[in-house]
């Protein structure tokens, strides 16, 4: 069983010529199947887990260990890690002008595969997860991203994770932006993927209206760059209902 | 992307005036045309036309140093049927028709070449093959001069290959009778050292279209003119360009384009990528509007990718307007880094860094190769930028 542990992981990101520390301390460890909840104000640090996890080079990892079933994630490049089985659906995803969808995600696949998918089965199969998204199939040959709504982004994200099948999603802020149909056909594709037991799932969010329709097994409070508080899913009512103000007073959130 | 600017269409005349007045075309160059090389000074660097040109690297194109030695280049003509090739004298009509040299070394092989080339495909007369022509360096210096004429609603398309090594300076002229469309796509793709000079001129007929790819990957020294001139009204030029400039090698585009009769069309695309210590590309697109041409519809951009510290890019589009009666005037110039963020979000998705980088500069030039619509060339210009990025990135 594929097993994601996070132990004692300090960050740091350059900015304005200082180093500022951004996560203090996370630990967390996420098994396939099980789905977490990280849930924290603003600026807490829930990107910066996200990115650091996926290895995006503008953050330095100065402390602490992340391995994938024992190996050491830290070590792995970007693309190692996608294809030791991390995938991280953005919040912010990424233009690439120049690129169609359907080469980069047949590109994408081939990497992750380690062999190009079939191309009659794979044509097939974009096509009908991509219509259960509720996406139009000229996305397929509109440029990654580019010209996308915010809404849009975000259903490319869950049309990958869906083709790529990781063995860890992390999912920052896939709620955000997104209007009360678009969140359901979203959650639907997590679900999805959920349902076959075989991805951990790493669900990052502001507010709890996204955990409406994806039931977490655990949430994680996420306050100045650490985890505060962690419990089952009654920990989400009781921040829907009283917000995060007792952690930001008690954590402190980094200035 | 940094410095884009763009004149959108029907905007006032004014922003585009204050663009214009920092350099006007005539006034930089110095000396008016002419096909007599001594009414050219040899240059020394400073002026405006050469400023960017190594002109040690011109290997005495510049100052009549350069000898021709009769094997300079090889020249081989394959015509589809219905296309006639003649070899003629220095006298022929027909020679320079399309325009006058506009600076010293065009000047210098205009005054140099023994026999010209003179490819015409009649009137009506629709082609279903491309014309080739195949110039290949035998090591030495050359100058040549070569014409393409269509009649009256001919239709064709020429494929020009550059390759091996030479120190060239010639000119080509792209004669388009009334009606006629001309595709025209010339590949520079030299060996290292080479040297190439050249202005081409196409001179429009009426409602005749003109479509010209140049394509520059080799050479030591690249320095071509694309120009465009009209002879009737409802003329259109579309002037796409690539080049992939290597460290070490100096690629320049000079392109004008002269709206001198009324209603007609311009567009010209030229994307560029970079790599390597010294590599040099430099863009110069100057678009006239002159007071005669009412109904004039130009846009022109340059954009260029640098992918490695040590490469150089000067870009300068240059827009002038004598008139106000126009459908729309744009140009824009961006020169923009290997974009980090675009590589992470591929690399997150199991992509290699190289496959990554690859996939991005393919795209950046696809969209400017899948014009050309001529399949086989299309495909052998994709495989050439793949070897490109394979030899390099
Ligand atoms: N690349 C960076 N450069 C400078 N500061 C950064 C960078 N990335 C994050 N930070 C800072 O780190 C802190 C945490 O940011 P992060 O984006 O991880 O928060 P978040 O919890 O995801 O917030 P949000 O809910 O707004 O998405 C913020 O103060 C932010 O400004
Ligand atoms: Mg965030």
């Amino acid at each position: 069983m594929a097993t994601l542990e996070i132990h004692d992981l300090h960050v740091t990101v350059e900015a304005d010529n200082a180093t500022k520390e951004i996560l203090k301390g996370v630990d967390l460890t996420v098994k396939q199947g099980e789905t977490h909840a990280i849930m924290g104000p603003n600026g807490s640090g829930k990107s910066t887990l996200a990115y650091s996890l996926a290895g995006h080079p503008k953050y330095t990892i100065t402390g602490g260990t992340v391995t994938l079933d024992g190996e050491d994630v830290l070590e792995m490049s970007v693309d190692e890690r996608a294809r030791a089985g991390l995938f991280l659906a953005m919040q912010y995803p990424v233009e690439v002008p120049g690129v169609s969808v359907s080469n980069f995600l047949r590109t994408s696949a081939t990497a992750i595969r380690g062999e190009a998918p079939k191309l009659r089965t794979w044509v097939k199969e974009v096509k009908e997860t991509m219509e259960r998204l509720s996406m139009d199939p000229a996305f397929a040959e509109r440029n990654v991203n580019e010209g996308f709504s915010g809404g849009e982004k975000k259903r490319h994200e869950i049309l990958q994770l869906e083709l790529l099948k990781p063995k860890i999603a992390i999912l920052d802020e896939t709620d955000s932006g997104l209007d009360v149909d678009a969140l359901r056909v979203v959650s639907e594709g997590v679900n999805r993927v959920r349902e076959t037991g075989e991805v951990g799932t790493l669900l990052i969010t502001h507010y709890t209206r996204i955990l409406r329709y994806i039931k977490p097994d655990f949430v994680h409070v996420f306050s100045g760059g650490r985890i505060v508080e962690s419990g089952g899913a009654e920990l989400a009512d009781k921040l829907e209902n009283e917000g995060y103000e007792a952690y930001t007073t008690k954590g402190g959130v980094s200035a | 992307m940094a410095e884009a600017q763009s004149i959108p269409v029907g905007s006032t005349t004014a922003g585009a005036v204050a663009v214009a007045a920092e350099s006007t075309v005539a006034t930089r160059m110095s000396a008016p045309p002419s096909f007599d090389v001594a009414d050219f000074p040899v240059p020394h660097g400073r002026e405006e036309e050469w400023r960017f040109t190594p002109l040690e690297r011109l290997r005495g194109l510049h100052d009549g140093t350069a000898i021709a030695t009769g094997d300079g280049v090889k020249v081989a003509i394959g015509t589809p049927e219905g296309v006639t090739v003649e070899t003629v004298g220095r006298d022929d009509a027909r020679l320079g028709k399309a325009g006058t040299p506009v600076d010293r070394v065009a000047a210098q092989a205009y005054s140099s070449f023994e026999k010209a080339s003179v490819v015409t495909v009649p009137k009506e007369t629709v082609l279903t093959e491309p014309i080739r022509i195949v110039v290949h360096g035998e090591g030495g210096v050359a100058y040549g001069h070569q014409v393409v004429e269509l009649g009256a609603f001919a239709e064709a398309v020429v494929v020009i290959d550059h390759t091996g090594d030479a120190v060239l300076a010639a000119n080509v002229d792209y004669i388009l009778g009334d009606g006629a469309k001309l595709t025209v796509v010339s590949v520079q793709d030299w060996d290292d050292k080479a040297v190439h000079v050249g202005q081409h001129n196409a001179l429009i007929g009426r409602d005749a279209t003109f479509k010209s790819f140049v394509v520059t990957f080799g050479g030591d020294l690249v320095r071509l003119h694309p120009r465009v001139a009209y002879a009737g009204p409802g003329g259109e030029a579309e002037l796409f360009g690539l080049y992939f400039t290597d460290a070490g090698q100096h690629q320049e585009h000079r392109l004008l384009v002269d709206h001198n009769v009324p209603h007609c069309k311009s567009n010209a695309i030229y994307k560029g990528a970079l790599q390597g210590e010294g590599a040099h590309a430099v863009w110069i697109g100057d678009v006239l509007i002159e007071a005669t041409a009412e109904g004039t519809d130009t846009y022109e951009m340059n954009r260029n990718l640098v992918l490695t510290d040590g490469a150089r890019v000067d870009s300068v589009p240059n827009l002038e307007i004598e008139t106000g009666e126009i459908v729309g005037a744009g140009h824009a110039s961006a020169t923009g880094r290997f974009d980090d963020e675009q590589l992470f979000y591929l690399m997150a998705r199991g992509i290699p860094a190289d496959d990554a980088r690859r996939l991005v500069v393919r795209g950046f030039f696809a969209e400017l190769v899948q014009q050309i619509g001529v399949a086989d060339i299309q495909e052998r210009l994709l495989e050439k930028i793949d070897a490109e990025l394979e030899a390099s990135v």
